[in-house]
């Protein structure tokens, strides 16, 4: 394989009835990194990973999977795509062992009994393997998916949300086995609502309603969003914050538990707005980075309107 | 009181009206059942069949023959399709169920008519159905008193009038006393069949699209048809599981004929169940929850006991439900199912249902594929 970019689209666009979910989208990703795919519900999230798998056809635009064309080669792709479903979508009726043994059958593996032991092994359910999916927690689920969806040693794994419900522990396991997929050359897409997550991609994306609104590293995207923050701690954060509301040069303010972060576009702005607040005692504040929910909170407010 | 509250009955109630309102198919049977039901019931059934096809076996033309043939007709109950000489003949056109009567002149017939020998007329009558065949028996029992009194002129006057000229003997063929058991049970093979293979197949793609798992089995690389055979296969095993336990009852129980091959039935049952397989696979190509593929499966499963022959005489159905009949494979199938058990039919004679059986199963199929969706578009 001599291209180097495992997912190389362009201008891709779709349109369900005359809502456009996905406008003229493009990304290049290199082989063997994890992106992270963020933003709002119904930005266009699963729609786009849905038409780099061939599960939906692009009203316009073209571009590769792992050097498939993703118009013409779908059953290709297919074949050397993991998918893994927002929603649990094994069956919930068959065993453990059977759903990993039907997904084997059908990507023809080789040495399938030998594969289906040694991922009911990884996923330490050994002694499980007869009971149904159905009766599994969501975070077993989600285990028990990925480990349906890397059975055929896929070259990419598109996971949209793979980790919604699912508790720290699970999530933080989840992110280390994609970590160490990655670490063996295999890509990986993922889309996700948590901050944390991000900042474990390589690269994120930010998409809402359609478009691009950033990308980059975590440190690129904050730093190219403009934003100015501070933050503020103290024993009643709640009422300071309700003051600032609609004070000319504070874009936002959103309350931590004890703490507040006061942001806004305009540096020299905020610190004349947030002036007469500096005064009122027992608040401690300190100018600081913007986190990546700052920032993607700030990229939605434009758009406020439109989600009410 | 407990405090029922009218404002709370009132939200409810409201809330179903809308929801009945958005759910289109289920609105629509709650119409179009009782207006098909209607139109069926009403229209297109009728236990006093008329115009039955049957055929004449001449061994002695005369002009009492000709007689004969407008007597008949003039009942109501007959139409002549068939002038034939031979017996073979009228046994084929019997077993194939083309007539569902051979009506034999004897040779002789005309002169021992005029010595005053009483002369027998044979009325063969395919009873595998008895309801559809006994007003016309009935009907021909009137015929010798009065049909040849305007034939009987000078010297023959004297025959006219009591005891009748000459003798009917009806014989009820495959199924000589008329038991109705061997009409119905063999037809509740297809019945049955049509009900449960249509049903199964018809959920089982639908189960897929409601329970999510649809969008992993489209994301993998599985062809349209690989889904579909592989869906239907097992099915075709549980339909053969049916049938042999109706037929084991059927003999046990109801003492029914099995007079045919169990391959040659065998054969036709292959076609049938994939045909109803194909239906149910379409359903649920269609169908976009269990609920409406139950719905759309009892749109399907109404004619086809109905219309099929199964419940009412088919030749007592007016044209336009006998074409739709033609179409509906059920009604092929239960004309091959009585044919075996009761008349002994071997593949040969299955033939004119056999094609109408394999064509719609192949037209199901190539719909049941185009209509299957590839991606979530």
């Amino acid at each position: 394989m001599s291209e180097a970019l495992a997912i190389d689209v362009r201008d891709l666009t779709k349109s369900f009835g005359t809502r456009k979910v996905v406008d003229n989208f493009s990304i290049q990703v290199p082989r063997g990194q994890v992106w992270g795919f963020l933003g709002p519900n119904g930005s266009g999230k699963t729609t786009t990973i849905r038409m780099l798998c061939g599960l939906l056809v692009p009203d316009s635009g073209s571009g590769t999977c792992l050097g498939y064309d993703i118009l013409r080669e779908s059953a290709a792709i297919k074949r050397n795509v993991g998918y893994m479903t927002q929603k649990f979508s094994f069956y919930e009726d068959l065993s453990i062992r059977e759903n990993l043994d039907f997904v084997a059958r059908i990507y023809d593996v080789k040495d399938r009994r030998k594969v289906v032991d040694q991922a009911i092994e990884q996923l330490g359910l050994v002694r499980r393997q007869q009971q149904l999916a159905g009766t599994l927690s969501g975070g077993w689920k989600q285990r028990l998916a990925l480990a349906a969806c890397i059975l055929h040693r896929p070259r990419l794994l598109l996971l949209d949300e793979p980790t919604a419900g699912v508790d720290p522990q699970a999530r933080r396991d989840f992110w280390d086995e994609i970590h160490q997929l990655a670490a063996q050359g295999l890509t990986v897409l993922v889309s996700t609502h948590y901050m944390d997550e991000a900042e474990r991609c390589d690269r994120i994306v930010y998409l809402a309603y359609g478009t691009v609104l950033a990308r980059g590293t975590v440190a690129q995207v904050i730093g190219e969003s403009g934003l100015h923050t501070w933050i503020v701690e103290g024993e009643d954060v709640r009422a300071l914050a309700a003051d600032m509301h609609n004070v000319p040069g504070i874009d936002q303010v959103s309350v931590f538990g004890v703490t507040l972060h006061v942001s806004g576009k305009d540096a020299a702005a905020l610190e004349r707005a947030i002036a007469p607040f500096r005064t009122r005692a027992g608040f401690k504040w300190q100018k600081a980075t913007p986190s990546l929910e700052d920032v993607f909170i700030h990229l939605m407010a434009p758009f406020r309107e439109q989600t009410s | 009181m407990f405090g029922i509250s009218i404002a709370r009955i009132t939200a409810v109630f409201l809330k179903e009206l809308i929801q009945m309102r958005r759910d289109r198919l289920t609105f629509g049977m709650i119409i179009g059942i009782p207006v098909i039901q209607l139109v069926l019931f009403g229209f297109a059934i009728n236990s006093d069949p008329k115009h039955l096809p049957a055929a004449l076996n001449v061994q002695d033309p005369s002009v009492y023959s000709r007689t004969l043939v407008r007597a008949l007709e003039n009942s109501g109950y007959f139409r002549i399709d068939h002038i034939i000489s031979n017996e073979r003949e009228a046994e084929s056109l019997l077993a194939e169920g083309r007539v569902a009567f051979v009506v034999t002149v004897p040779p002789e017939f005309s002169r021992e008519l005029a010595r005053g020998d009483r002369p027998q007329i044979l009325i063969e009558a395919d009873a595998s159905d008895p309801s559809a065949a006994a007003n016309a028996i009935a009907a021909i029992s009137q015929l010798p008193a009065t049909v040849f009194n305007r034939d009987f002129t000078g010297a023959l006057a004297p025959l006219r009038g009591t005891p009748p000229p000459f003798e009917v003997v009806v014989h009820r063929r495959y199924n000589p006393e008329g038991v109705s058991a061997f009409n119905v049970v063999p037809g509740l093979i297809g019945v049955i069949l049509t009900m449960t293979m249509v049903l199964i197949t018809a959920l089982a793609v639908t189960r897929e699209v409601e329970r999510g798992t649809m969008e992993n089995l489209l994301a993998m690389p599985l062809q349209p048809f690989e889904v579909m055979a592989g869906k239907i296969l097992p099915y075709i095993f549980v339909g053969y599981i049916q049938v042999t336990v109706v037929i084991v009852a059927a003999l046990l129980l109801f003492g029914v004929p099995m007079l045919g091959s169990y391959f040659d039935l065998s054969v036709a049952l292959a076609a049938f169940i994939a045909a109803n397989l194909a239906v149910g696979f379409t359903i649920s190509t269609v169908a976009s929850n269990q609920l409406q593929a139950m719905q759309m499966t009892f749109f399907f499963f109404l004619p086809s006991i109905l219309l099929s022959g199964f419940m009412f005489p088919f030749r007592g159905m007016p044209d336009w439900a006998q074409w739709i009949g033609e179409v509906l494979p059920n009604t092929h199938f239960m004309r091959i199912v009585r044919g075996v058990m009761l008349k002994g039919n071997t593949l040969p004679q299955m033939f004119d249902d056999l094609w109408p059986l394999l064509a719609f199963m192949l037209a199901m199929m190539a719909i049941a594929l185009m209509r299957y969706r590839r991606t979530l578009d």
